[in-house]
């Protein structure tokens, strides 16, 4: 069983922050397929917030397929995240790294590397969309 | 799609001065509803409409579909917690049990007596000498305990401290999970009103700047910094709420449902925080010149 943070001034919405927390659950192996999500009234009384957020973000994951509602039992994860190639995962970590380090070396500091990052990002992701 | 509260150009006025004017508002059954605004911006006269404790000099105002206060079983209906959860301090919490069950014919005695017992109250204690928190949870069983199918509470949380808030908001919180309900408060404290509330009201001088679900409003809103702009040189599906310039520098705050894409700008998520203060500093047309107004310095 996990239990739900919240951070207030994210500007991430709360079911949001439910759903990613999960995802971030499951990519670390925290929680795995049979595993039961809190049930709402768990989550309220230890977050006080409003149940339909917490049966919002839960019918979020089940659309997505990650969880299944049994009536009566709780909400279950029935899936793994769509995995990526490990291989491919730890090639890239590798590629980045070694940018990462040579732009160190050329005298770039941690929120320069970071704006050049977010703008390769969404330049990236802005061909994609268009 | 039903509504818990629908007001049709509502006024009402004390003496010459309007205290609410032309509201038109329409808040949707089964949420729970944060209404939000500056000091006079009409909240506390329209839930006192809505409850039926004030009437209306002009407009009208439903709630769950009917008139407000109209005959005992819409009474029976409608639980209200007004400003500073008042009780009456020299009646004891026994008494101001036996006071609810003698007034509500619906009362739910057995789930008062749990309330009370859960809350660690003393029955024989007199209501006067009770703590902020304790009195709050006293003036909430008393609006549950009537089985209320609407729940309407004005500033309930506004005195309280830090952990006294939490644990009343978990207590209604509760309510909301056990029981198909829906609730109105109305806070100045936004980080509260972002966890308990699925839907946000603005109100500033009697109108609504937005409504909406609070999740689609935080996920259509973005704050853009970047190199100086117009504003009409934004895209068109971009309506800005808010914006400040420097000699090289802008930052809007817009409204959009399309990704912004532009990679001139640092884009940021907005808090709750920042859009109610950003829909409550914008100039409302018609308004009187007498009210005092929020000014974002740029």
């Amino acid at each position: 069983m996990i239990e739900f943070q919240l951070d207030s001034g994210s500007g991430v919405a709360t079911y949001l922050q439910l759903v990613q927390q999960v995802h971030q659950a499951l990519r670390l192996g925290m929680l795995e397929p049979g595993d039961r999500l809190p049930t709402a009234q768990q989550v309220v009384a230890q977050l006080a917030i409003n149940p339909n957020t917490v049966l919002k973000a839960y019918r979020d994951l089940e659309r997505a397929g990650l969880v299944r509602a049994r009536p009566g039992q709780g909400t279950f994860i029935v899936a793994a995240l769509p995995g990526t190639d490990p291989a491919a995962q730890s090639q890239f970590l590798g590629s980045m790294t070694d940018w990462l380090r040579s732009a160190r070396a050329a005298g770039l500091g941690p929120d320069d590397i970071e704006a050049i990052y977010r703008t390769a990002f969404r330049n990236c992701f802005a061909e994609g969309a268009a | 799609m039903s509504f818990v509260v629908q007001a049709d150009r509502l006024g009402r006025k004390y003496g010459r001065r309007w205290a609410l004017r032309d509201c038109t508002l329409a808040i949707p059954e089964g949420k729970v509803v944060g209404l939000v605004g500056p000091n006079g911006a009409g909240k506390t006269t329209l839930l006192h409409l809505a409850v039926g404790l004030l009437a209306p000099t002009s407009g009208s105002v439903t709630v769950l579909g009917a008139s407000p206060a109209d005959g005992a079983a819409q009474l029976g209906r409608v639980g209200f917690v007004a400003q500073d959860t008042p009780v009456y301090p020299r009646l004891s919490v026994a008494q101001h049990l036996r006071m609810g069950e003698y007034l509500n014919p619906g009362w739910d005695r057995q789930l008062a007596r749990s309330r009370v017992e859960q809350l660690g109250l003393d029955l024989r204690q007199r209501a006067g000498t009770l703590s902020g928190g304790q009195r709050a949870q006293l003036a909430l069983t008393l609006a549950i305990a009537k089985r209320p199918s609407c729940l309407i509470l004005d500033e309930p949380v506004a005195s309280l401290d830090p952990l006294a808030r939490r644990e009343f908001l978990r207590s209604l919180m509760e309510i909301v999970a056990t029981d198909e309900i829906s609730v109105v408060l109305s806070s100045h404290l936004i980080a509260d009103l972002e966890r308990v509330c699925d839907y946000l009201v603005v109100l500033v001088a009697s109108r609504v700047q937005i409504a909406g679900e609070v999740s689609d409003l935080l996920s259509s809103h973005y704050r853009l910094c970047g190199p100086r702009r117009d504003a009409r040189g934004l895209p068109a599906s971009q309506r800005v709420i808010e914006e400040s310039h420097t000699d090289k520098q802008s930052t809007f705050l817009v409204r959009t449902s399309d990704p912004v894409l532009d990679p001139a700008w640092a884009i940021r998520p907005v808090t709750l925080d920042d859009l109610v203060i950003a829909y409550m500093s914008r100039e409302v047309p018609g308004e009187r010149p007498d009210r005092p107004r929020l000014k974002v310095m740029s």
